[in-house]
């Protein structure tokens, strides 16, 4: 079945060309010079006032990745990347943390541009959303009552400019804060958890990471606390030639739970910009560390010109029993996305989870997807995919469950649908199932015939055409899926919302 | 993380160099075939034996699998031929036309070479030893690929069956080639059959290999030509590497069955690469495999629809015991004009040990926006609940894992349209499940 209009139209009110962050400010920053090399990463370092041990911890990962070659086995291809050629670090000049009013007012207006107020009287006023108002807010609950507060760490090109609520957040025991200021403040924490869920040998992108990492943030949640508000970071790439390094690492110790948002936008620049993250997760007993993205960066023009290369490693580990991660996503952006939030489910009854919708257009290419890395006993996890490519782009879902010889009773369901509108773009799907353990139950299906007879067959009685009671039944599982977002990044993910995956292929 | 990266030579790769360069003046085919051996060859000599690093050997590195090259088969004596008399056992009892092969190599006298309406026969080395064109322009051509199995085997090639079964003609007994170890030292062969089915052809094609401990790379081509009907089967016994690759087009209204049955191998590695040419037509690709100790079997499919309306129907089933190991790759490519196109993949392994390991990957590389494609994989156990039925009403726990693993590859054997091949494959799969311990 071909897709049907209303998707064909949604899709395109999100198309390449409608980007809307794309916007330079104009700000004078200071940079590292150009290239990598220990002078960069000892620059980098210097200006972050980091301790020895972590400017060692960054050499030991240069000099590994300069042993290491780029991966390949994605489907995706861009020019190669020359990686002396960009610039590591960039740092607004105006950069006084003492408080959000000395924060550069160019700065806390291109985050009001982006709906993203960094005053917190402000959000508590329920003032959000001036700069870009859009038609389908309007059936929206009010905007500010419908939220609840979230705090909000801004980082802009390398560094953190503000970080919002960390007094509240402080009384409650929650450490939440730009990872520079980690290394220093916590040194035990971040020596102890930074690299144990994704080692600086894991692959080139994160050993690169590992070298030049700027800011990110830090979150620790300590035994039994609940967050008692929604944290985020907003990323944003603001100078040209300048890659993004951003690392973060959130910690929920037994018993805790918090809920993370990502969100990213880059304006519009004709080059390629490289965006290299890693994101580690770490949940003891009884933790629940819930990660949400919207990913909208740059994607490029209609003609593939510019967009940000999205080369990320995200991972969680459920070092403790009983304890859960799930990462949700939308993406939209990016001209190149490298992605695989992953679970490795060590602790007994541990559970995974993934949810993804992931949007490509223009000459967008996504290769992404998860690994469900099955330890200890009774782990389960759920992947829940779904691809819509449109346009000239190619998007693949790739994905890893295994399950290793101690997982007995280990439990996967996968599902992952794509969709195709026009015959000019690609969608893959390449799952890698591997049971080494016979009580493990692996399931893995991309059809679209799963819908359940009975739900057709109950709504077709009541007088709608078969294809009408597919569109609804379909559509609220997506609406499933967007409901794993938190209500502070609904309104971003409510334009996909009506998309439909009808006339969708495995 | 590249595979560009070539160290140094591994033995195997040594060895399959040197057997290049001694036999390739002897090797039968001049002109065009010559060149493709050339070619093949360099093909290998740039990537080596594949490995892990490669995608589509991941989970069966043949680099650390083949540590050696055995000797190349010499020709079958008099003791080897005796030897292949018996192999191929499995169907006695159907009426087939048999065409018997020691160590690769085609045994006239032991084959039933009537002559039938419509059907030539002929062997690979013969035809290309007289220069046969037809053969020579068909070689090499059905489905080109760079993967170095098969150009291994276009290196080395030595002999096989070259079938042609003319426009229209009805071939009523399955044509039953028997591939099997003659000598009794260890040895290897390169073995490359042809078959062309013509316009409206029906024919069923039995490739039976029983390599006994001998080292097989095999390698089909195979023409299903439009509104032609094709059986196909592969069957597979083997106790040395093994590693076969079909090649297939299937034209347009055609229709293609085939099932591959695989069980006490110890390193089997099935590749088939179709593709659909022509609109219409319809392939159902199933297979079976039972392994146990140590065995370690890949079913590697790439299934390419590049023509409208076209119906594929992937079907796999693995049984494992012990610490054996199975691997399934498939791929499904729809290509970007081919719409309407209607796939479905599904594969589910059933592991009765947790030292057992079962790899799956179905996959789906889809250009055109008005198509069905699904895939399924599933792992897992037998259902407790359902052992626990039968043996309340009195059957053992072996009859009742027995009965249940009957069932579960039932489902994929019922397929089969020849009544008598089917009960045959049954009874081969009970006998596996009465040996269980």
């Amino acid at each position: 079945m071909p897709a049907v209009q209303e998707t064909v139209e949604q899709v395109r009110l999100i198309d390449v060309d409608q980007y809307k962050y794309g916007f330079v400010t104009d700000i004078e920053s200071e940079k590292a010079p150009k290239g990598l090399s220990e002078d960069t990463i000892r620059f980098i370092s210097a200006k972050k006032s980091e301790p020895e041990w972590m400017l060692a911890w960054r050499l030991e990962a240069y000099k590994r990745w300069l042993t290491m070659r780029e991966p390949t086995w994605a489907r995706v291809s861009y020019p190669k990347i020359d990686y002396q050629d960009l610039y590591y670090y960039s740092a607004p000049k105006r950069n006084a943390l003492a408080s959000l009013d000395e924060v550069d007012p160019e700065i806390l207006r291109t985050y009001e541009k982006l709906g993203i107020p960094l005053k917190e009287q402000e959000i508590l006023a329920g003032v959000r959303k001036q700069g870009e108002p859009s038609k389908l807010d309007d059936d929206e609950m009010t905007v500010g009552e419908a939220r609840g507060r979230v705090a909000v760490d801004a980082v802009f090109d390398s560094v953190s400019v503000a970080t919002t609520f960390k007094e509240e957040l402080k009384k409650a025991g929650v450490i939440f804060m730009p990872m520079s200021e980690a290394v220093r403040e916590h040194p035990d924490l971040v020596k102890k958890y930074l690299g144990s869920v994704v080692p600086t040998s894991d692959n080139f992108f994160a050993t690169l990471n590992s070298a030049v990492f700027s800011d990110g943030s830090f979150v620790y949640v300590p035994p039994g606390v609940r967050c008692p508000m929604e944290l985020s970071t907003y990323f944003r790439i603001n100078e040209a030639n300048t890659g993004q390094f951003e690392r973060t690492l959130i910690i929920a110790d037994k018993g805790a739970y918090v809920s993370y948002l990502e969100g990213c936008t880059a304006p519009m620049r004709d080059e390629n910009q490289l965006h290299a993250a890693v994101v580690e997760l770490v949940a003891l007993d009884d933790a629940e560390i819930k990660y949400s993205t919207v990913q909208n960066w740059y994607p490029g023009d209609a003609n593939g010109k510019g967009g940000i290369f999205n080369f990320v490693t995200k991972r969680g580990d459920c070092r403790g029993a009983r304890s859960k991660i799930s990462w949700t996503q939308v993406e939209t952006g990016s001209a190149i996305t490298w992605k695989y939030p992953s679970c490795i489910l060590r602790g007994d009854n541990s559970r995974g989870e993934f949810y993804s919708i992931a949007i490509s257009n223009g000459h967008q290419q996504v290769d992404s997807g998860t690994k469900m890395i099955h330890l200890g006993k009774n782990t389960v996890s759920r992947i829940i995919s779904k691809g819509i490519a449109a346009g000239k782009s190619n998007n693949t879902y790739r994905g890893l469950v295994s399950a290793h010889r101690k997982a007995t009773g280990a439990r996967n369901f996968t599902n992952c649908d794509s969709l195709l509108i026009g015959n000019k773009c690609g969608a893959h799907t390449v799952p890698y199932i591997e049971a080494k353990n016979s009580s493990a139950t692996f399931e893995h299906e991309a059809t679209t015939s799963k819908i359940s007879e009975d739900m057709l067959f109950y709504c077709q009685s009541r007088g709608m055409s078969a294809e009408e009671a597919t569109a609804l039944v379909v559509n609220g599982f997506v609406k499933d899926v967007l409901q794993q977002l938190p209500m502070e990044f609904a309104v971003e993910a409510q334009k996909l919302i009506s998309i439909s995956l009808e006339g969708s292929v495995g | 993380m590249n595979a560009d990266v070539r160290t140094m030579k591994t033995p195997a790769e040594q060895a399959l160099s040197a057997a290049f360069a001694a036999t390739r003046d002897t090797l039968p085919g001049k002109g065009a075939v010559a060149a493709l051996r050339a070619d093949a060859f360099a093909t290998f000599e740039t990537r080596g034996l594949p490995h892990r690093r490669v995608e589509e050997w991941k989970y069966t590195d043949l680099r650390a699998l083949m540590r050696d090259l055995y000797p190349l088969a010499a020709p079958p004596d008099a003791a080897a031929k005796a030897r292949a008399k018996d192999a191929g056992k499995l169907l006695a009892g159907i009426d087939c036309r048999r065409l018997v092969f020691a160590d690769g190599a085609f045994v006239p006298e032991q084959s039933d070479l009537t002559p039938e309406q419509g059907l030539s026969i002929a062997s690979l080395a013969e035809a290309l030893a007289k220069g046969d064109a037809a053969t020579a322009a068909q070689l090499g051509k059905t489905f080109p690929t760079d993967d170095v199995a098969v150009a291994l085997n276009a290196a080395l090639m030595g002999d096989g069956a070259v079938i042609r079964i003319a426009a229209g003609a009805e071939i009523k007994r399955p044509i039953h080639l028997v591939f099997a170890a003659g000598a009794d030292k260890p040895s290897s062969s390169f073995i490359r059959s042809l078959i062309v089915v013509e316009k409206g052809a029906k024919a069923t094609i039995i490739e039976d290999h029983e390599s006994g401990a001998a080292q097989v790379n095999a390698a089909l081509e195979l023409v299903v030509g439009d509104e032609a009907q094709v059986d196909y089967f592969k069957l597979t016994q083997a106790r040395a590497l093994h590693v076969a690759s079909l090649l297939a087009t299937i034209g347009a209204k055609a229709q293609f069955r085939s099932f591959a049955f695989t069980r006490d191998s110890s390193v089997v590695r099935n590749q088939n690469f179709i593709r659909f040419t022509g609109e219409h037509a319809h392939g159902g690709i199933r297979g079976v495999s039972l392994l146990r100790g140590k065995e370690h079997v890949d079913t590697t499919l790439l299934i390419e629809h590049a023509a409208v309306h076209c119906e594929s129907r992937e079907q796999f089933r693995a049984v494992l015991d012990d610490e054996s190991h199975s691997v399934f790759q498939g791929k499904i490519v729809v290509a970007p004009h081919a719409q309407k196109t209607d796939a479905k993949m599904m594969t589910r392994a059933l592991l009765l040990s947790d030292e057992a390991e079962a790899d799956n990957k179905p996959e789906l590389e889809i250009f055109a926006d008005d198509v069905v494609c699904g895939h399924g994989a599933t792992a897992g156990a037998l259902d407790p609940g359902l052992k626990f039925y039968l043996m309340s009403r009195g059957i053992t726990d072996k009859e009742a894992e027995a009965l249940l693993i009957q069932a579960f590859i039932g489902e994929t054997v019922e397929e089969i349209a020849h009544e008598g091949i089917r009960a045959a494959l049954m009874d081969a799969a009970v006998a596996w499940l009465g040996a269980r311990k």
